[in-house]
């Protein structure tokens, strides 16, 4: 037993000497591999997820971030949340203002806007949050354990909102909340989840895990809505130039059948 | 062209011959295209073709980017999500043109080292080498200011490290890295002249690929054996060598397919594996980024650049010697140009009279060792620097600078090189016999 100890705690003390990539803080960005129907090449997007996650992201997210570079329209893509047209624009009617430079006031939302940006300082935008946060490239530094997990920034987005200890410290009149998944381990955003925070329309269960993982699941979309069209235009480009390097294959062995047997014709 | 004897060409109808008279440009082609190339070509000649593809598919793609992309530091990052999102494609070209920057550099890397282990480089092929570092430099400027666009984070910081390296030239370090960034800091000056020179360097480049491939079709291709083909007579010259068209376009045709197969699916499947996550991150002057890493075609030489900081005792010597001219910034900036500067002197430090590396028995352990050391500096170069990596940095940088400096110039002294065959011909049969090639190839001949 002590041994043992004593192994992992060289271990510890190489790997932390060496530093992952966060630094001197590797006990504190600890990331649950969570399953996402849209990992690997063949995986797709839950349309009935990516509905609850927006109700998350609408109820919860949207008091104090925004979604800046994604265009509300685009909620009604087949291969994202799939809402219809009117659905998208009662959406936006309902629940975003927008200041049209125009009118030189503020108006109800189209879908030809974009969802609106934060005001807040402290709140980054979270459009792009689950390509931005994919940073965790183990074994040393290679990536291979999330290429082959296909971990990326949502299991980080569903870890961080999961990841809360309860602990809180102040420090310069703010509050810092104790998180396993932040890097740094204190993080000012105060935990946004608690347990049936939304109710879902499909009964769904709204427990702050489900809940988490839905909006992870939205904010991947939002990152990168076109992830289904990448893939199958990945998977045609592989089969066709599978193809032409099997007829290529046969064209090269055939030609060069004369040169390798000696009697040379050009 | 090529002084291997064989057929040029011959206009034989009217129009052709008027055309001919005036402007020589269906022989140009016709001599370029049947250039007689050696019949022993293995498939580590085939990377050419995957480079004058890149090069071609950068710029294509980047034409295209460039009608959407707008170079200003408060656009620059949402036009390239407006690329994602709405253009039509816009995503899988621009993935096509962030990853087309690492298939570049993947095959220019196995390129020159193809290049390095068949002494491609020596005499009478040194101008066609030094045309190639050339064109490594431009690609590493052009990836370099293209990384910038997007003005994410790591563009920016990026950009703040790598000028910041030329501030370190003493004296005129400072002058010189405020004309490059067009002021005192990174900038929209900066964003809109690296816009300016990552559209113009490639037609550049494409400038010099021409000159690459006019040299080496001056010389002769080099060939695994590095025997030079014989040009005592055409009929002699007929049996080392085949036309590259159609023999080795089709090779090539069926390698570069291959390559794209496993290209298209990092496309469509990981396009941002070999990126990093902190450029989906707007640029932000305020926030430094925990760790600042160049792309991974960069990360073997920026080790290099860090690899000598002033513990080391040859950085407190140069220190010393120059009155503390040369400090470990500047130093470090000395290694990393000089690594490429020892290998594009190659020519002339290796002294061995034998050009492939297959008939040298030592060489051959101190080749693969240079491979090995160019991926662990890769490796290093993404770590930070601190801990155990400095220290394999600094050995790795070593060694890659002993290879050049030592052990290629004593090699050539040391070495007794392995009997070579007298002829392409000759290794061309006993390949063949070796591999079983006349059992394999179906025996009937084709039709024509």
């Amino acid at each position: 037993m002590l041994k043992k100890t004593g192994i992992a705690a060289l271990a510890a003390l190489t790997l932390s000497s060496g530093g992952a990539f966060a630094a001197g803080a590797s006990d504190w960005a600890y990331t649950k591999d969570y399953q996402f129907s849209f990992e690997g090449p063949f995986g797709a997007f839950d349309q009935a997820q990516l509905q609850r996650g927006l109700q998350v992201y609408t109820e919860i997210c949207a008091s104090c971030h925004g979604l800046q570079y994604v265009p509300l329209r685009t909620l009604s893509s087949d291969t994202g949340p799939g809402f219809t047209m009117d659905e998208v624009r009662a959406y936006a009617e309902q629940n975003y203002e927008v200041f049209d430079e125009e009118l030189d006031d503020w108006r109800a939302a189209t879908p030809t806007d974009h969802f609106p940006g934060s005001n807040l300082e402290n709140a980054p935008d979270l459009s792009l949050m689950a390509k931005g946060r994919a940073g965790f490239h183990g074994p040393y530094g290679t990536g291979i354990n999330q290429l082959v997990k296909g971990m990326g920034g949502a299991e980080y987005i569903a870890s961080l909102l999961n990841g809360y200890t309860g602990e809180t410290k102040e420090e310069a009149g703010t509050t810092f909340y104790e998180n396993t998944a932040y890097p740094g381990r204190w993080i000012a955003m105060a935990p946004p989840l608690y347990g049936e925070d939304v109710d879902y329309a499909d009964g769904h269960a709204n427990t702050v895990e489900e809940q988490s993982k839905d909006v992870a699941a939205f904010l991947m979309w939002s990152a990168e809505p076109s992830m289904m069209d990448r893939k199958q235009a990945g998977l045609t480009g592989v089969l066709f130039l599978t193809v032409l390097s099997v007829l290529l294959y046969l064209t090269n062995k055939r030609i060069w059948a004369p040169i390798k047997k000696g009697n040379k014709t050009s | 062209m090529a002084g291997i004897p064989h057929d040029h060409y011959e206009p034989k109808t009217g129009g052709e011959k008027w055309l001919h008279s005036r402007l020589p440009i269906v022989g140009l082609l016709y001599d370029t295209i049947m250039i007689p190339t050696p019949k022993n070509l293995n498939w580590m000649w085939i990377w050419g073709i995957v480079l004058t593809f890149c090069l071609a598919l950068q710029i294509i793609t980047g034409i295209v980017l460039v009608m959407h992309y707008i170079p200003h530091v408060d656009h620059a990052f949402a036009s390239v999500e407006h690329i994602m999102r709405n253009v039509n494609g816009g995503h899988m070209i621009r993935y096509l043109h962030m990853n087309g920057a690492s298939l570049f550099f993947f095959a220019v890397y196995l390129h020159i080292f193809r290049s390095l282990y068949y002494g491609s480089y020596k005499a009478p092929r040194e101008v066609t080498w030094i045309v190639g570092m050339l064109i490594y430099l431009l690609m590493m400027g052009t990836a370099f200011m293209g990384y910038v666009l997007p003005w994410g984070q790591m563009s920016f910081w990026g950009a703040t490290v790598i000028t910041g390296l030329f501030g370190a030239i003493p004296f005129i370090g400072e002058p010189i890295q405020t004309w490059l960034l067009g002021g005192p800091a990174v900038d929209n000056a900066t964003l809109t002249r690296f816009f300016s020179l990552h559209y113009l360097m490639p037609f550049i480049i494409a400038a010099l690929v021409a000159v690459h491939i006019w040299a080496f079709h001056t010389t002769g291709n080099n060939n695994p054996t590095g025997v030079e083909v014989r040009r005592t007579s055409k009929a002699d010259a007929q049996k080392d060598t085949v036309p590259f068209w159609p023999y080795f376009v089709i090779k090539d045709l069926f390698a570069l397919a291959l390559i794209l197969a496993v290209f298209f699916a990092i496309v469509g499947f990981m396009p941002n594996y070999l990126g990093h996550p902190d450029n989906y991150i707007e640029a932000n002057p305020l926030a430094t980024p925990a760790h600042i890493v160049p792309e991974w075609y960069f990360l073997p030489f920026y080790a290099i650049l860090r690899a000598f900081d002033d513990t080391v005792w040859i950085v407190q010597l140069a220190g010393f010697v120059t009155g503390g001219i040369i400090d470990a910034k500047f130093f470090g900036v000395l290694a990393m140009f000089g690594a490429i500067v020892v290998m594009a002197l190659a020519p002339w430090l290796d002294t061995s009279m034998v050009r492939s590396g297959r008939y040298r028995p030592m060489f051959k352990w101190w080749f693969w060792l240079l491979v090995v050391d160019f991926l662990v500096l890769t490796w290093v170069g993404a770590m930070p620097a601190e801990g155990i990596y400095p220290v394999i940095a600094l050995i790795g940088s070593t060694y890659w600078f002993a290879y050049f400096l030592i052990i290629l110039p004593m090699l050539g002294v040391l070495e007794k090189p392995l009997p070579q065959p007298e002829t392409i011909e000759e290794d061309f049969e006993a390949h063949k016999a070796k591999s079983g090639g006349t059992t394999t190839v179906p025996s009937p001949a084709p039709a024509e």
